[in-house]
């Protein structure tokens, strides 16, 4: 317990939800202010560059799908890395599982004897498999040869790009594409049906708010949730009751590296319609996952709602890179700026402020600090 | 004959050429990891200084100056994971990733201008920064077994209550020791930007970083070590280029990375424990009072 001034500022083991909100929320807008300062050194009037993606993205009626089109790929993966990251297993390799899972698809599609009406469940099938497989390698890595995850993750990721750019360069290069790096087109039964209009392709979306709610009562509902749960909040309790950590942690990979998998398969049948350069067919959705995970505390209902939020601002990348002529790569100065803020902030979290005026003779207060360490600060 | 002895010589050199970034950044990652901070951000301010690095080099003529402005932007955005994760006990992790992408995006937004414009002084591709690497090395070894600084230093990063006990403050150690990773990392990008390939491009960092801070863990947290693995990880990258004439280059990108898992599952298997494993409190938060 401290005193400031009036206020009595305690710890608190549980915050609220609303506290959260408004924790994160306010870190969100801190965010966004230093994101400001940055387009000033650009040269570029910070309150133009938000009037301008303000205007572009939400009161933009044909921008406006191009949000739920972002929120697909960055849903899946990131129900995907709130199970894992529940399970205390850092996956970082979001983005090359869901690469595999854009292999899985293609292969179905241009190169199977799958027949047309089978075509699209089994490209579904097939990148889940492919991103299950990529994800559940790290697991092995670590559990049989003591390598750490976020290290092999993030190497993983990087191999998978370059197997997609061999493909593509490669065995995979379409006759039909004169000098460019692509597959083939995918056949009309192998692309995935949109709304009409826009670049929403509905059925990986209904993919990714089942698997939401799915994974939500997977968690409270199930046997292997509460050992998820169990495990995130203490492994030796886990250990002590006879769990096996290596058994749920690969479960849980299957299932988070398919997630990313799906959404691979999402961005090649639903948007390109082939495979392409790895860094066309993701921006990103990958990592980004990861905040949307993080924001949503690890919760996969409220992934739901902060994947649509950081679909949002890789939309407005978009605006960005059109109307003020910036890099594609702009909506990682938002996203880095975003995590800063929303992990530099959680010490607040457990923070109680009351009004609690002292009485005017008494002196303040002052109480040894306890510390409560953070979430997942890598404690056990 | 005479064609052997030069395509060896000339594939040495280039090994020795791409293992310097390499070696400025491990050493960097070393010292942080062994202060008990774990820094994922190398390839962010990597990147951050290979750009500031063609930036300034390319205003003054200097390549050296732009070298030392490298150091100085590394320097500043270690200082900020430093603070997020030692002085706001955030987890590391997150936080160095975080460094990454805001490094990635800040580069790619400022380096807009820069993209495609030629340096007309650079540096040779090895060069004094090659063997001031291997020097500073020899120096960091010494600094860290045979000093008290050095004995603070990896203390910090095995029992920091015990640090703290004997009046030594522990946060101070270790914002010196993620910062000093910070400038040495900037270095190894601008080297990139400078003399490895004198240009500007974003994203030119290509994985890099990560690369470096694998080098730290399979060095076992030792600075001479990391001489040797960044000479081995120059000479793969510069194979991945030779090979290109019979093998499609992709295949061979991916080989360094798909090493680096092997080495350390291998590390991982046997060596690690030998060697004496991590730093005891690599990746945890110090506070007072706190078991």
């Amino acid at each position: 317990m401290r005193r400031v001034g009036p206020f009595l500022v305690e710890l608190r083991p549980d915050p609220p939800g609303w506290w959260v909100l408004a924790v994160s929320a306010g870190a969100v807008v801190a965010a966004f202010l230093l994101a400001g300062v940055i387009f000033a050194a650009y040269g570029v009037s910070p309150l133009r560059a938000y009037a301008v993606i303000v205007q572009g993205t939400l009161f933009n009626a044909r921008a406006l799908p191009e949000i739920v089109r972002n929120t697909i790929p960055l849903l899946l993966a990131g129900v995907g890395l709130a199970l894992a990251f529940r399970a205390q297993f850092w996956n970082i390799g979001a983005e090359g599982q869901l690469l595999c899972g854009a292999i899985g698809a293609t292969w179905v599609a241009l190169f199977s004897p799958v027949p047309a009406a089978w075509k699209l469940p089994a490209m579904f099938l097939a990148g889940f498999l492919a991103g299950a497989a990529w994800g559940a390698l790290p697991v092995l890595l670590r559990w049989r040869f003591a390598v750490n995850e976020v290290i092999s993750t993030l190497m993983l990721n990087y191999i998978a790009l370059y197997i997609v750019a061999w493909l593509v360069h490669g065995p995979w290069k379409g006759p039909e594409m004169r000098g460019f790096a692509f597959t083939n087109a995918f056949p009309p039964a192998a692309t995935i049906p949109v709304l009409p209009g826009t670049r929403i392709h509905w059925p990986t979306l209904a993919l990714g708010l089942l698997l939401a709610v799915g994974a939500a009562l997977l968690l409270a509902r199930t046997r292997l949730g509460f050992e998820i749960r169990v495990q995130g909040h203490s492994p030796a309790a886990a250990r002590y009751a006879g769990m096996r950590p290596a058994r749920v942690t690969l479960l849980v990979m299957l299932l988070a590296g398919g997630a990313a998998g799906l959404a691979g398969v999402g961005e090649v049948g639903g948007i390109h319609h082939r495979l392409l350069d790895p860094n066309q067919i993701s921006l990103g959705f990958g990592y980004a996952a990861i905040i949307v995970a993080w924001l949503a505390r690890t919760n996969p209902l409220a992934v739901v709602a902060t994947a649509l939020f950081l679909g949002s601002i890789f939309a407005s990348g978009d605006v960005m890179r059109v109307a003020l002529q910036m890099p594609a790569r702009v909506t990682d100065v938002f996203n880095g700026l975003i995590l800063f803020c929303l992990i530099g902030s959680e010490r607040l979290l457990r923070l109680r402020v009351r009004w609690a005026p002292a009485p005017a003779a008494r002196a303040p207060v002052m109480g040894p600090e306890r510390e409560v360490p953070g979430l997942g600060s890598g404690d056990g | 004959m005479e064609a052997v002895v030069t395509w060896i010589a000339e594939t040495l050199v280039r090994a020795l050429a791409l293992g310097t970034p390499l070696l400025w950044a491990a050493l960097g990652e070393v010292y942080a990891e062994r202060s008990g901070v774990v820094n994922l951000g190398v390839e962010g301010m990597m990147i951050l200084g290979a750009f500031a690095a063609f930036a300034v080099a390319q205003t003054f003529g200097r390549p050296e100056v732009g070298l030392l402005a490298a150091a100085g932007v590394g320097g500043l955005a270690a200082l900020l994971h430093a603070f997020v994760a030692v002085t706001l006990r955030a987890n590391q992790y997150v936080s160095g990733l975080a460094l990454t992408m805001l490094g990635l995006g800040l580069s790619a937004l400022l380096g807009r201008r820069w993209e495609g414009l030629p340096l007309l002084n650079t540096l040779p591709e090895v060069s004094g920064v090659t063997f001031g690497g291997v020097l500073l090395a020899v120096l960091l070894w010494f600094v860290l077994y045979h000093t008290a600084w050095g004995v603070a230093l990896r203390s910090a990063g095995e029992a920091p209550a015990a640090v703290d006990a004997v009046g030594i403050n522990v946060a101070l150690v270790r914002y010196l020791a993620v910062v000093l990773g910070g400038m040495l990392a900037g270095v190894g990008g601008g080297f990139l930007s400078v003399a490895y390939r004198p240009s500007w491009t974003e994203g030119m960092t290509a994985g890099l970083g990560w690369i470096a801070i694998a080098i730290a863990i399979f060095a076992a947290w030792d600075p001479l070590r990391a001489v040797a693995g960044a000479v081995l990880f120059g000479g793969l990258f510069h194979l991945s280029f030779r090979l290109q004439t019979w093998i499609p280059p992709e295949p061979l990108q991916l080989m360094p990375f798909a090493v680096t898992i092997l080495v350390l599952a291998a590390a991982g298997r046997g060596g690690a424990r030998r060697w004496g494993g991590a730093p005891e409190a690599l990746g945890l938060p110090y506070s007072r009072g706190e078991p």
